[in-house]
């Protein structure tokens, strides 16, 4: 039976512990909540955006666009985006091995593949690979859009130097508070955005009426790239909120395991409490009886 | 006065929804002004000063790369970056602006095309901002 004081020395401490994984827990949620709203925000100029890019791409011949540009595909750049900070559960593991699972496919096709890191975790992990190109760390604590430009800038440079042909975006995306599941999509070639049916017919007389300044190829040549870094902060968007969802998920199934251990704990300490008073009342109890002689 | 809705979109949020009697805005192709009931149009916009007037107060901002879209009565831009003189920090785009000259120098002689490139766009996105800071404290 262990002493009276360790137990009750480890449930104080078990019972710091929950203190902290609670107040994390709450912090998460109120960081969700900005994340949340910062993706609330973006949503009109990503919608706005891909609407006008659906009505340009259709009087476009994507070949002269060296973003749209399809090439034999001999190295494959993968962009991973992760949180910077642990402790929120698997979530940055799940991200990580869909990211090593793709260079697989990819190696095993015989196509070389690079990295580039956005977040501490990802980089940390991948560094061990050594196919490593480039690591963006500590901006997704307050990240804004330049951020994602600067990182679509770079991978940009780089499909266009020939450096790499096709690049790909592996990220947590936020279905809901309980779900973020690790998506990939293409970043470039960009694919021509190809116009949903139904509104195809009516979409394309109202683009045929406007004026356009310079032509639409011009527009597009600058819209491309303004293109690729929205996906870019879309997916750091998602990372952040996600990230805090799995935070508060994590912190709250810590608070609980504190909980179930301080419950156990307790009941070991009453017990040792119990053995102890039995204990000194069996001394009385013989200390007594040796006084009667 | 007939009025036109302008809008201004910003990744973190719309910065402007009213109607206004002018909006002026710096095209790829040269300055443009949009007045009520214009034609559909389309142009991208590059870093520099927007202006618009509502009742006789003329108002600045400073947008950075993107495009406009005027249909139905509404001119829509979606640029990366929108500021309000009064919201612009000067001392920061001053010392921007001294990085981005510095960066030019060192770009000039390496002939690094691309971090010349950056480094432009740098110093137009700084000299955008104190010019609209200028602007609006006058």
């Amino acid at each position: 039976m262990p002493g009276l004081k360790d137990v009750k020395d480890k449930i104080s401490g078990v019972k710091k512990t929950a203190q902290i994984t609670k107040a994390m827990n709450m912090v998460a949620s109120a960081k969700l909540r900005g994340a949340q709203q910062k993706m609330e925000a973006f949503r009109p100029y990503a919608g706005k955006f891909a609407e006008a890019m659906r009505d340009l791409s259709g009087g476009i011949d994507s070949g002269d666009l060296p973003l749209m540009e399809v090439r034999d595909v001999k190295t494959v750049e993968i962009v991973v985006v992760t949180s910077d900070r642990g402790l929120c559960g698997s979530f940055n593991a799940h991200i990580i091995k869909t990211a090593e699972r793709l260079c697989r496919q990819y190696e095993a096709a015989g196509k070389k593949v690079s990295f580039v890191t956005v977040g501490k975790k990802g980089t940390q992990s991948l560094k061990k690979s050594g196919k490593l190109r480039l690591a963006f760390n500590d901006i997704m604590g307050s990240f804004q859009m330049f951020n994602a430009r600067e990182i679509s800038q770079n991978i940009t440079e780089a499909f266009l130097n020939g450096d790499s042909d096709q690049v790909d975006i592996v990220y947590g995306r936020f279905y809901s508070v309980g779900v973020q599941k690790p998506e990939r999509e293409d970043l470039l070639p960009i694919k021509s955005l190809s116009v949903d049916e139904g509104g195809t017919s009516s979409k394309g007389e109202v683009s045929g009426s406007y004026t356009y300044e310079p032509d639409p190829g011009e527009i597009m040549e600058v819209l491309l790239p303004l293109f690729l870094n929205v996906q870019v902060y879309h997916a750091m968007l998602e990372v952040g909120a996600s990230e805090h969802a799995a935070r508060m998920t994590a912190m709250d199934n810590a608070t609980k395991a504190c909980k179930d251990m301080i419950k156990d704990l307790t009941r070991l300490y009453n017990k040792a409490r119990q053995a102890a008073v039995t204990g000194e009342l069996m001394d009385i109890v013989g200390g007594a009886e040796a006084l009667k002689g | 006065m007939a009025q036109i809705h302008l809008e201004v979109v910003t990744p973190s949020g719309a910065v402007v929804s009213e109607g206004v009697d002018i909006v002026t805005a710096p095209g790829v192709g040269g300055e443009f002004g949009v007045l009520a009931n214009h034609a559909p149009f389309l142009s991208t916009i590059k870093t520099g000063t927007l202006t618009f007037k509502k009742d006789k107060t003329i108002k600045y901002l400073m947008v950075s790369g993107g495009f406009a879209e005027v249909s139905s009565n509404k001119i829509t831009f979606l640029v990366e970056s929108a500021e309000f003189g009064q919201d612009i920090d000067v001392n920061r785009a001053m010392r921007a602006k001294e990085r981005a000259e510095r960066r030019l120098v060192q770009a000039q002689q390496a002939t690094e095309r691309v971090n010349r490139i950056r480094a432009e766009a740098a110093l137009q996105r700084a000299m955008a901002r104190l010019k609209v800071a200028e602007m609006t404290r006058h």
